[in-house]
């Protein structure tokens, strides 16, 4: 007896080590709760542009979507948090059964993420880029921690909001009974002076968030081979648009750090007129014909179409 | 024989000792495993024993997203872009006017816990007893009280915080879940769009530790109000936490600002 005791305590502990880390299961479809997803061309708010990444965006035409080359372009996994669709999460497991990786199925404008939790290093930093990037992750107690590097240059919104390819992501997955939210950071050190901080809500959805349509088909879309349509310093049409729209100021839309947090406020608090009232993209009504949005749902029937 | 078995007893003795040393091991690890590995919720402010999320200190607003022209200034009146109202509502806010609810002394009506934590602003949060945590908010002078335990909610009129019951999220992030009811009614945007008095709120509070070193606290909060909202209404907005009270400005509450 006095031998068996040792022999069970230790016996009994066993488990207790498999336990920690603890692993919360993301696997399933979550419906976008999107709430505030309406864009204006120059609308470059609350992110944290230094001057070269407000110059970048200023230069930017979204014709330059209708490019031959770039018709069927995916937009990097920040648009996670820019799009407006669902989430549909699976994971993959090896030979013995162990989760190797969790993966984020794709948009129609997005690849999947395929986030390596099996222990793997980053590629090298020489390694190439694309749009998907790499990303690896780690459990940090029951949150998952993702972090995506070898990302090519994207955009931050569907604006043409840039960020550099040598910007890193990095996800929290916050779960909260049917409620999932992801808290991310970009970190750019060529255009942005801080890190850009996003949190975006999901809920748990019954209905299959759809996946990537069929092949993207490339088209003429009325921009000649070879021409990159852009905007000169100074000449972007659209800089005063969040101006025209809300009487927003439009040092305040060309964004920076100092446009995150409440001390801009005062800066805009003694000019500021507010718009007497909403005539456009207003919304406030009820769900459509099919009730309440399902996975996938963009902000609700007053939204813009999302835009490529 | 004898010599023997104190040879086996003290071998068991050994073993025992060792036994107990694994154990006193595995007691971390199994606090990092249900409330989240110490790198998350470490912080240089003290908490107390016993908080799996350390949530003390100064906290500012960090507005980023496509809804900075709600949050930053004072949106349109009849702008609900994003929400689901039902006809009541958008009646009440068609109708809104800060000057009459000035007048009515109702100049806190987007201040409540319902639309506070997403006004641009800092947030001071202590630990007065084990039984309460503390919300101090520099805008509008607004403080929310989280109780833990077996409270019981006082009697009287509804304020604009409302009565707020706190747990600590064991089985998910480690985070803190706050419901709040008994509330005023009040504004979900500045612009007039309400909540009713029997409106609930739910609050999920996560503290993420990022790269740089900075740590950012979560709030995903949802309310639900069947009397003007068709759906809940769901947010998720963040603060960075700072080392001092920098920049901590107690401002009156604005109908119009």
């Amino acid at each position: 007896m006095k031998i068996q005791l040792p022999l069970m305590l230790i016996a009994a502990s066993v488990p207790l080590l498999a336990q920690a880390p603890a692993q919360v299961d993301l696997s399933g479809s979550w419906a976008s709760l999107s709430q505030d997803d309406i864009l204006l061309l120059a609308d470059y708010t609350g992110i944290p542009y230094n001057d070269a990444g407000r110059a970048k965006a200023l230069s930017y035409s979204q014709s330059q979507m209708s490019m031959p080359e770039r018709v069927c372009l995916f937009y990097t996994q920040t648009q996670i948090f820019g799009g407006p669709f669902g989430l549909r999460i699976s994971k993959e497991t090896g030979p013995d059964g162990k989760i190797v990786a969790w993966k984020l199925a794709g948009w129609e404008d997005r690849a999947p993420m395929t986030i390596w939790v099996d222990g793997r290093p980053q590629p090298s930093k020489n390694a190439p880029h694309d749009r998907t990037g790499y990303t690896t992750g780690s459990w940090d107690g029951d949150v998952l921690v993702s972090y995506t590097t070898h990302m090519k240059s994207g955009f931050i919104r569907r604006n043409g909001a840039p960020h550099s390819d040598q910007a890193t992501l990095t996800i929290h997955f916050l779960r909260h009974d049917d409620l999932l939210t992801l808290a991310a950071s970009l970190e750019d050190p060529v255009y942005l002076s801080e890190p850009l901080y996003w949190s975006r809500t999901f809920r748990r959805s019954r209905n299959t968030v759809e996946q990537l349509d069929g092949p993207c088909v490339q088209g003429d879309e009325g921009v000649p081979q070879g021409a990159v349509p852009h905007y000169l310093p100074g000449q972007n049409p659209f800089i005063d648009e969040m101006n025209k729209a809300y009487h927003i100021p439009v040092y305040a839309s060309e964004g920076g750090a100092e446009t995150m947090y409440p001390e801009f406020r005062k800066k805009m608090k003694d000019t500021f007129v507010p718009v007497e009232k909403c005539t456009r993209n207003c919304g406030g009504r009820g769900p459509g014909p099919g009730g309440a949005p399902g996975p996938g749902d963009g902000p609700g029937p007053d939204g813009p179409p999302p835009a490529r | 024989m004898l010599e023997r078995r104190l040879v086996w007893e003290k071998r068991a003795t050994r073993f025992l000792l060792g036994a107990l040393v694994l154990l006193a091991f595995q007691i971390p690890m199994l606090a990092q495993a249900g409330g989240g590995a110490p790198g998350r919720n470490a912080s240089p402010a003290a908490s107390k024993p016993g908080t799996p999320v350390d949530l003390m200190g100064y906290w500012v607003s960090v507005v980023t997203t496509l809804d900075w022209r709600f949050r930053m200034v004072v949106p349109a009146k009849g702008d609900y872009f994003g929400l689901r109202l039902t006809p009541a509502a958008t009646k009440i806010a068609d109708a809104w006017d800060p000057a009459k609810d000035e007048a009515a002394g109702n100049q806190c009506k987007s201040y409540g816990a319902a639309g506070i934590m997403r006004i641009p602003g800092r947030l001071h949060i202590t630990r007065p007893d084990e039984k309460t945590l503390r919300m101090d908010i520099d805008a509008g002078t607004q403080t929310r009280i989280f109780h833990f335990g077996e409270w019981k909610a006082p009697s009287g009129d509804a304020t604009w915080q409302g009565d707020s019951v706190a747990q600590w999220d064991t089985s998910g992030t480690g985070g803190l879940k706050v419901v709040t009811r008994h509330m005023r009614p009040g504004y979900l945007r500045k612009n007039g769009v309400p909540y009713s008095e029997n409106a609930i709120l739910a609050e999920y509070y996560d503290v993420v530790r990022e790269r740089n070193g900075d740590r950012r606290l979560i709030v995903t909060s949802s309310v639900e109000d069947p009397a003007y909202l068709q759906q809940p209404y769901t947010s998720s907005d963040h603060f960075k936490w700072q080392a001092d009270a920098s920049g901590w400005d107690p401002t009156p509450c604005s109908a119009r600002w």
